[in-house]
């Protein structure tokens, strides 16, 4: 995917003014977050399973190298294949190759982050083999050319017109806007694809190191009929996936589904572990496992090692107000919302992502609904202080900044300029209290008017009240 | 080369060269002992609570539930809801415990067992265990259960005996390794409903590529 996550700022501007992708954002608010709200007042030990998870991830990370170890190995004796990927580069050419090794010409795939991480698809296409996305919206973004917006609903951003003139386009059959047509069209039309594909790629939620299994979790089942129908099996997943055992496993469930969707449950939660046996009379004859890294390795260790307990629930962008405001696609690249503010400038550089954690207002709702106690504002601050170091801050940003340091490092100047602007303020606003125009505050009342301060400032009304002795 | 560098860079962010004998045996010991994490206390009744909450959980995901007092009725249910539906064909799964019952209720239904494949209407198989938490029922993979029969037919009835009914995804996951003492089978299905998409215009539609409707016919057998 191209990256785009430079021009934030414009991205999100014409984000604004998109009446569709408004209207979208308008209907997303009232689906996930009601719906897990909901779910997590049916459980009451939801919150002591988010501290188990952050307590079990935490241990995961301190053992990665040897769960992985022991899921490679495991991996193997059920007569698997695990390939380790540096880069994105590494992990294309490794699936191409096992590709190649069994001629195949179609590929189907099921939805997959770390794929469009990579690129794969065009990797793919360009060495002649042909990529079929299956999850429903991944197809539709695959026939417009389009990219996810949002980690588990890919097509988010579209409306059912939208929708319905793309398959009308690309099936060549009598247009319709009934959402339950346009879907059973879809799945006539995939079904040719499942059928025939020589190779099935899918993701992995988690990576069993007990079974060396991995396991998908999705609600269409598409990821089922593309591990299940080819003759190979391809898994591309990233390294911090792995956990320990069935039953660790089965507590980052309990949480991913009720965290991502509101549902107590996902549909299909399938795992898989190596080839088809012997007898059985159908599933895949090859099993291979691409390991991912793609910088992962590096953020052990760091400040940032806290994100690699992220289990893609989406919970953060769902209840993100900026990603509310402006949709996954201003983000620029593959993760949008408060995660991928974290784990972008890790990936395509804080050169290029700067404007990420910057588009935060702190309000830490992403922390408070992460299942893993992931803390974003936090990280979101160590990107913005890296940005500061390596002087990519633009010069005006840096001269207030700056500025304001100056100030704060002299209070009695401080309090005297607060106390006169709160003030001058005042004054401007008059009787009514609020302004309608104030000079370099235009991106607040171009929107709305800025209430003016009232009364004294906190530190005379401290001071008043410590002489008064309250 | 990849591997090492990986390895390498993890092991340098965790302060260490290797691993040590004893952080080894540890996180082994913690594998071998598969300890539950903490389990919801919804599941943890008697078993009339968690057959009536795995009814309750897996019509909430819309499953359709059928009640059979006894085995024998199954091939009459199964008959009755194709004819309802206006299905002329079944491929079912082999097990013992569906191959010793007398299928001649189907009439012209013509019943198969073999894979599934692409045009198959409805598939019928048994299931290893109904786990009362979410109302999921788990199948695995074998040579008399292809699992292509979970997910290529339009509709998926699945036989399920009330005394296969557990509290948790643990409880069926220990039956799992007891059934499997060996090795995992290749594939293990939770399955909670039929299959769902909200992505065209976020709008919840059943059947996107799953089965569109899932039949669980409940034996009372305890």
């Amino acid at each position: 995917m191209q990256i785009k996550s430079p021009n934030f700022k414009e991205n999100a501007r014409i984000a604004l003014h998109n009446v569709e992708l408004q209207e979208a954002l308008g209907q997303f608010k009232y689906g996930f977050p009601v719906n897990r709200a909901n779910a997590i007042k049916r459980l009451p030990e939801f919150d002591d399973l988010r501290d188990e998870a952050r307590d079990l991830k935490n241990h995961i990370i301190e053992n990665l190298d040897i769960y992985l170890e022991q899921f490679e190995s495991k991996v193997i004796e059920n007569g698997g294949h695990v390939h380790w990927c540096r880069t994105g580069d590494d992990a294309n050419k490794a699936i191409l190759d096992i590709c190649k090794q069994v001629n195949a010409k179609t590929v189907t795939k099921g939805k997959s982050m770390v794929s469009e991480e990579i690129n794969l698809n065009d990797y793919l296409e360009k060495n002649g083999v042909q990529p079929v996305e299956t999850d429903l919206g991944e197809y539709i973004l695959q026939l417009r050319d389009d990219h996810p917006s949002h980690i588990i609903a890919p097509a988010i951003h579209l409306n059912v017109n939208d929708v319905s003139e793309t398959f009308h386009k690309h099936h060549k059959r009598p247009k319709t806007e009934d959402p339950q047509a346009l879907m059973k069209e879809a799945r006539e039309v995939l079904r040719k694809q499942f059928v025939s594909a020589d190779v099935g790629i899918t993701g992995a939620n988690f990576l069993v190191a007990e079974t060396g299994s991995s396991i998908i979790v999705t609600n269409e089942g598409n990821g089922d009929l593309t591990q299940t129908l080819p003759k190979t099996h391809i898994v591309i997943t990233s390294i911090e996936k792995v956990v320990p055992t069935l039953e660790d496993m089965s507590l980052f469930l309990r949480l991913l589904a009720r965290s991502a969707t509101g549902q107590e449950f996902t549909v299909y939660n399938t795992l898989s572990t190596g080839p088809k046996r012997e007898d059985d009379q159908d599933g895949p004859e090859n099993f291979h496992v691409v390991l991912v890294d793609n910088g992962r390795s590096e953020m052990v260790g760091s400040e940032f090692q806290d994100m690699l307990r992220c289990i893609r629930c989406s919970s953060c962008m769902n209840h993100c107000p900026v990603y509310g405001a402006v949709g996954g696609h201003s983000y620029g690249w593959v993760y949008p919302g408060p995660m991928g503010s974290v784990l972008t400038p890790k990936m395509i550089g804080i050169d290029k992502a700067a404007h990420l954690p910057n588009a935060s207002t702190s309000c830490g709702k992403c922390e408070e609904v992460c299942p893993v106690r992931i803390p974003l504002p936090k990280l979101m601050r160590h990107w913005r202080e890296k940005e500061f170091e390596k002087h990519l801050t633009p010069k005006a940003v840096r001269f207030g900044i700056a500025s304001w340091a100056f100030f704060a490092k002299r209070p009695a100047i401080y309090r005297w300029l607060s106390r006169g602007s709160a003030w001058f303020i005042s004054t401007l606003a008059g009787k009514k209290g609020r302004l309608k125009k104030l000079p370099l505050a235009g991106g607040w009342t171009d929107w709305r008017d800025m209430p003016a301060p009232q009364g004294k400032t906190f530190m005379d009304q401290w001071k008043a009240k410590q002489k008064a002795g309250e | 080369m990849s591997r090492a560098e990986i390895l390498g860079n993890i092991r340098q962010g965790l302060g260490r060269k290797e691993a040590t004998a004893e952080q080894r045996s540890e996180a082994l010991a913690r594998i071998a002992a598969h300890k539950a994490t903490i389990i919801p206390k919804r599941s943890q009744l008697d078993r009339k609570g968690q057959i009536e909450l795995f009814r309750e959980m897996a019509s909430g995901a819309a499953a359709e539930l059928i009640d059979l007092n006894e085995l024998a009725e199954l091939p009459s249910a199964v008959s009755t809801w194709l004819k309802n539906h206006d299905f002329k064909s079944l491929v079912s799964a082999s097990d013992t415990c569906l191959n010793e019952l007398d299928w001649s209720p189907l009439g012209d239904i013509q019943r198969e067992q073999r894979i599934a494949q692409s045009g198959d209407v409805a598939s019928l198989t048994t299931s290893m265990a109904g786990i009362a938490e979410t109302g999921t029922l788990m199948l695995y993979s074998r040579p008399e259960s292809p699992t292509t029969l979970n997910f290529l037919p339009d509709c998926h009835l699945v036989l399920l005996k009330e005394s296969d009914i557990v509290g948790s995804y643990e409880d069926a996951w220990n039956l799992v390794r007891q059934n499997n003492p060996k090795q995992m089978p290749r594939t293990v299905n939770m399955i909670t409903g039929p299959s769902r998409s909200a992505d065209i215009g976020q709008k919840l539609q059943m059947g996107a590529h799953g089965p569109c409707i899932l039949v669980i016919f409940i034996l009372k057998d305890e």
